[in-house]
């Protein structure tokens, strides 16, 4: 992981080579660096990552969303780049909201992103702008909702005892 | 729902991946007489799966084949999804451990240690050096037995039964180590949050010592059986090939990028759990084919062997398990005697442990290739958010490269050498 001084340089770097308002922020946290970018800029940013900017970073080893709430704007997908000659990551993180749950493609920048972008759709419902294939990957096609969003319920069936067996008529059915 | 929103798109039209358009851009290889033909009425799209037993699993593998030749492949799965994640969110941080060992259920050690290793990180909690190297020590052997059922299973696709009863009978030797230091065979939910569950019982190392001597000879037997073999040699050599700039760019990590020559090992090259104390060596492969991905294997398991055997001969005195009463449960025989081993204990077994609010992603190597963990902590006392990165998942995105204009029976040995486990992939 860069340092915290080494992820500021890059932050800088990344504000005068793409735009000033591509980075959001930068957080330092227990040895991980994560590099907060606007929703829109995100490719822009990643294509600068790994290829134009000094120190580049040539692989996405992960994609995922996640889910903040009740914090807004309340998803975070989250790229994990490495680097295989300094053997360093970085995090690149951006955050969209309900409303506006749309993040561009980095297929084309890292193939490897197809199926990464498909899960962190089915589970979350954030749509990644212009990605080939853009449908569900584990769920049936058919399914409603997200599930991975922290307001889906966690569903279950009750367990039925003595007790409690008046309080679900026709549990068999 | 957004205008965007492919599922506005009905799914049958979706779910037709192989136009007409992309068939005629590609250039029909192997077979002359081919070319002459038509080739719209030569196409032909087969269903393989979702049960079939070289399938490795519950993996659906829609294929356009023209002839024997197969054109475009596209996997379909979710098969086995059971929501593993989403069910980590429910539970406390010490119990999620039961839940991510069953993701890739062959390598169920280094899911746990995954998942640990990010949840100390966010803790900021030291693991003692023993447990560092109990760790090490159970990874490798979980290393052999995967790489062992591996080849036994990918050998039973191309027809080589004895492999099978070979290499389980093997495995079964690690499974019984395991059985003996932790008591159950399988997902033994060993790897504790700061260090293990158990010093290893007395005798264990003799009888870990007794599977090191046996293994390299077994080894020896196995390419006797199979690197002497012309069936098998013809049916993985130079079949299912792969390049090293096609492999980066699909993000595939493991066995399968190290037989395209690149020596990328996160033991080596970003070295966790005091795997810098061991001499080992990183086997690579020359061209990328199902001989390489065979052979990598092979070699993998030498040095595993060479790995445990220096972990214990070097295996630190010391606890087992950090001594933090907030994280780890008190010793047994101190509940009857002090107030506050109780306490801990019932705190930590009614409520479990706060985590501080932050994220963590943690990658180690499995035996597949990177494994990574993210954890997004919000205080309390359950993960919102547990991720696993499995290579499987990311690795059977190579498939349709590694099996494009090959024969089915080559991409038998595509799906066979790139081990893919669909508890890791569908989660």
């Amino acid at each position: 992981m860069p340092d915290a001084t080494g992820l500021e340089l890059i932050a800088q770097r990344v504000r005068s080579s793409v735009a000033d308002e591509a980075v959001t922020g930068t957080s330092y946290f227990r040895g991980r660096a994560t590099l907060e970018v606007a929703p829109h800029a995100v490719h822009d940013v990643l294509a600068y990552l790994q290829a134009g900017d000094e120190e580049p970073w040539d692989a996405l080893m992960s994609l995922h969303g996640c889910d903040y709430l009740p914090e807004e704007p309340r998803f975070g997908i989250h790229y994990e780049l490495l680097s295989m000659e300094r053997t360093d990551r970085l995090n690149v993180k951006t955050r969209v909201g309900l409303d506006n749950a749309n993040v561009p493609t980095v297929v084309d920048l890292f193939p490897t992103a197809d199926f990464h972008e498909r899960e962190a759709y089915d589970m979350f419902g954030v749509v990644f702008d212009g990605h080939p294939d853009m449908r569900r990957i584990l769920l049936p096609e058919d399914y409603t909702g997200y599930p991975q969003r922290r307001d889906f319920p966690m569903g279950g069936e009750p367990v039925l005892f003595t007790f409690n067996e008046n309080k679900y008529p026709r549990w068999y059915d | 729902m957004t205008d965007n929103d492919p599922l506005a798109v009905p799914y049958r039209e979706r779910e037709r991946s192989v136009t007409m358009e992309r068939m005629e851009e590609q250039p029909v290889s192997g077979s002359e007489a081919l070319v002459e033909g038509d080739l719209h009425e030569e196409l032909f799209t087969l269903n393989i799966g979702p049960h079939h037993p070289a399938t490795h699993g519950v993996l659906r593998l829609l294929t356009t084949l023209e002839g024997e030749v197969v054109r475009d492949i596209k996997p379909i799965i979710g098969y086995v999804h059971t929501g593993i994640e989403k069910s980590c969110e429910d539970q406390q941080y010490w119990k999620v451990i039961t839940f991510v060992e069953r993701m890739d259920y062959l390598a169920y050690y280094f899911n746990a240690t995954a998942y640990c290793m990010s949840v100390e990180r966010l803790l900021e909690e030291e693991v003692p050096a023993r447990a560092e190297y109990l760790r090490v020590i159970h990874m490798e052997l979980n290393r052999i037995a995967s790489h062992l059922f591996a080849l036994a299973t990918g050998a039973l696709d191309l027809g080589a039964i004895t492999m099978l009863w070979w290499g389980c009978r093997d495995r079964d030797l690690v499974l019984d180590l395991f059985e003996m230091s932790s008591g159950q065979r399988m997902h033994p939910r060993y790897i504790q949050i700061g260090g293990v569950f158990e010093d290893i019982p007395p005798g264990w190392e003799k009888k870990v010592r007794g599977f090191l001597d046996v293994m390299p000879t077994r080894l020896d037997q196995y390419e006797d059986l199979l690197d002497r073999n012309e069936i098998w040699l013809e049916r993985l050599k130079g079949t299912g090939v792969m390049s090293q700039e096609r492999a980066l760019e699909l993000g595939v990590t493991g066995p399968l990028l190290r037989a395209t020559g690149h020596p990328w090992d996160l033991r080596k090259a970003m070295p966790y759990s005091s795997y810098e104390d061991f001499e080992f060596e990183v086997p690579v492969g020359h061209q990328g084919d199902n001989y390489d991905r065979f052979k990598v294997r092979m070699d993998e398991m030498r040095q595993s062997i060479k790995i445990v055997e220096q972990a214990l001969d070097g295996l630190p005195e010391g606890p087992f398990i950090t001594s933090n009463r907030k994280v780890a449960l008190p010793p047994r025989h101190e509940l009857a005697t002090s107030m506050e081993a109780l306490i801990h204990h019932f705190k930590l077994v009614t409520e479990g442990f706060r985590v501080p609010p932050g994220e963590a992603y943690v990658a180690i190597e499995s035996p597949r290739g990177e494994l990574g963990c993210f954890v997004l902590a919000d205080g309390s006392s359950k993960p919102a958010r547990v991720h696993m990165r499995d290579p499987s998942f990311v690795n059977l995105q190579s498939l349709p490269d590694m099996a494009r204009d090959s024969l089915i029976a080559d991409f038998i040995a595509c799906v066979a050498m790139l081990d893919p486990i669909l508890g890791g992939i569908d989660r």
